[in-house]
């Protein structure tokens, strides 16, 4: 890799293990101590490396820098002073020479990282943001793209949910059975928001999309390897993204137009990820427990199934399932498609007429799609509504299209 | 909105005999009709069903094994959904499965305590 892209790419896999390892290390009072010292970390390597070459282990050169700038940070700053009594005294730094970047403590660092962070007390929103830029590295520019915001909005919420931490003042040194219970569903929801972020985000901007993906992939996983994480909820909701991801390539077309299931190209579909969610989801379903997650997963992996004569007879039995554990209008409309699926377009439009949904766009591109074959006039009136609806461009084509085409239909009469 | 509460009531003797195909879509039936309330975002507790035994204690001290010498129909089920009206409640136990099995829902509004 050239060092032009190396120091990008390491900036994301490195920094958020350089501030974990760091913050937990050394008990740093403010999180931003130590997010410092991972940026100067940075820095340096592209001056030093720019002149003399990247060296053979680039990781471990980023490490004993880190590690030696930790060192300087207690030596030299007197204005911590106070706070460097209250945290590890100096001499146990140096009586612990061998800085722990282990694989091990990494992810145990990291995984406490994650409970940090996932504070209930900060909106879901703020989360996400904070987990993207502390634990994935992205820079606040990153986030904006992906969430279609000004930077100036995202600097705002950072700041206000880092103030809460703070406040807050939560901080796991060892994970505990009683520390995680009491996180471990705010931390699911999160990583599942944030996971959806990315699969269903209304940039067009494929690369932000998976990185999204692929990043709050990475953290779930990080919940499975350790045993007081790996929960039967924790599997599903990692078997879910597996499944979702799987799909990733097949479901945006070369235009940027979303791909319904039905038309993706099933040779597009990863086939060592549907193989990775079955793994998962088979250790979600030790145990009886069936969570949101587990609901989630199945569905996926229906969908991920073609050959099942009673597929969409099981689909509509989970999206029963879920809706009644908990409502949402995407839900209510997925389990509509369903259940014209099971009976038919005439009774699912008496089923989705039911839900009264009138101010989503997918209320009405689905009542659109079943009224296309019993009655065109209705369905175009619900497709114009759609269109008057959403806010993405492509799906305005899309729509359009489908108007055109039965304004066509009816005419030729 | 207002809670209502469906209790569900049925004659035990005259249910049918399900093989485990029919009572699977049975199952599938009666969570089709339930999630249909939830899909509204007007269901406010599944409820559960009842066990086909139970005592009945009376004044007397007298305890007798349920009502069902009695009675024909005996309580099955019972589910908690929200809704505007009686009418409104009304319709939405209108396609509950128990209607063609001869059984009865019967809606009561909720005087919360």
């Amino acid at each position: 890799m050239q060092q032009d892209n190396l120091i990008p790419h390491l900036f994301r896999t490195e920094y958020s293990k350089i501030v974990a390892v760091l913050y937990h290390s050394f008990n740093l009072k403010q999180l931003e101590i130590a997010e410092d010292i991972a940026s100067e970390t940075f820095l340096k390597a592209a001056e030093v490396w720019s002149i003399k070459g990247i060296p053979e282990n680039p990781a471990a050169w980023l490490y004993t820098v880190a590690k030696n700038k930790t060192k300087d940070y207690f030596k030299h700053n007197a204005v911590v002073e106070k706070q460097v009594r209250e945290a590890k005294q100096l001499n146990d730094i140096e009586a612990a020479p061998e800085f722990d970047f282990s694989d091990q403590n990494i992810a145990d660092s990291q995984l406490a990282m994650i409970f940090t962070v996932c504070d209930p007390g900060n909106s879901a929103e703020s989360q996400i943001c904070l987990a993207l830029q502390i634990l994935c590295g992205f820079s606040m520019e990153e986030i904006a793209n992906a969430f279609l915001t000004k930077i100036e909005t995202i600097k705002k919420r950072l700041q206000r949910a880092r103030t809460n931490l703070r406040n807050g003042d939560f901080q796991i040194k060892i994970l505990s059975e009683a520390e995680i219970k009491t996180r471990l569903e705010s931390v699911l929801k999160t990583l599942y928001l944030l996971f959806n972020e990315g699969y269903f985000s209304q940039t067009n901007n494929q690369l932000i999309r998976k990185d999204l993906c692929s990043e709050a992939v990475r953290l779930t996983y990080i919940l499975t390897e350790n045993s007081l994480t790996n929960t039967p909820q924790a599997n599903a909701l990692l078997a879910l993204m597996c499944f979702q991801s799987s799909r990733l390539d097949a479901r945006i077309s070369d235009n940027g137009e979303a791909i319904l299931l039905e038309d993706q190209d099933r040779n597009l579909w990863d086939g060592e990820l549907i193989e990775k969610g079955n793994h998962y989801l088979v250790h979600a379903c030790q145990g009886n427990e069936i969570s949101k997650y587990h609901l989630d997963a199945m569905l996926a992996y229906w969908h991920t199934t073609p050959t099942d004569k009673d597929k969409w007879q099981h689909i509509l039995q989970l999206y029963n399932q879920l809706i009644i554990i908990e409502y949402s209008p995407v839900t209510a409309l997925n389990r509509a498609f369903a259940f014209a699926k099971v009976f038919g377009h005439e009774k699912g439009i008496q089923e989705a007429e039911k839900l009264k949904l009138d101010e989503h766009v997918y209320y009405h591109s689905l009542l659109g799609y079943l009224y296309a074959g019993i009655n065109s006039g209705k369905a175009i009136h619900h497709y114009e509504k759609a269109v008057g609806l959403t806010k993405s461009r492509i799906e305005k084509q899309t729509l359009s299209k489908e108007i055109k085409r039965l304004t066509e239909k009816k005419a030729a009469g | 909105m207002k809670e209502f509460l469906f209790v569900f009531r049925a004659d035990y003797k005259t249910m049918p005999q399900a093989s485990p195909e029919q009572m699977q879509a049975n199952t599938q039936k009666w969570m089709n009709w339930v999630a249909g309330i939830a899909a509204q975002g007007k269901l406010v507790d599944r409820g559960n069903r009842l066990m086909s035994t139970g005592n009945v204690l009376k004044s007397d001290g007298i305890i007798s094994d349920g009502p069902y010498t009695e009675i024909k129909e005996s309580i099955l089920g019972y589910t908690l959904v929200k809704a505007a009206s009686l009418e409104e409640a009304t319709a939405l136990a209108k396609d509950c499965p128990i209607l063609s099995f001869g059984g009865n829902v019967e809606i009561r509004e909720i005087n919360a305590l």
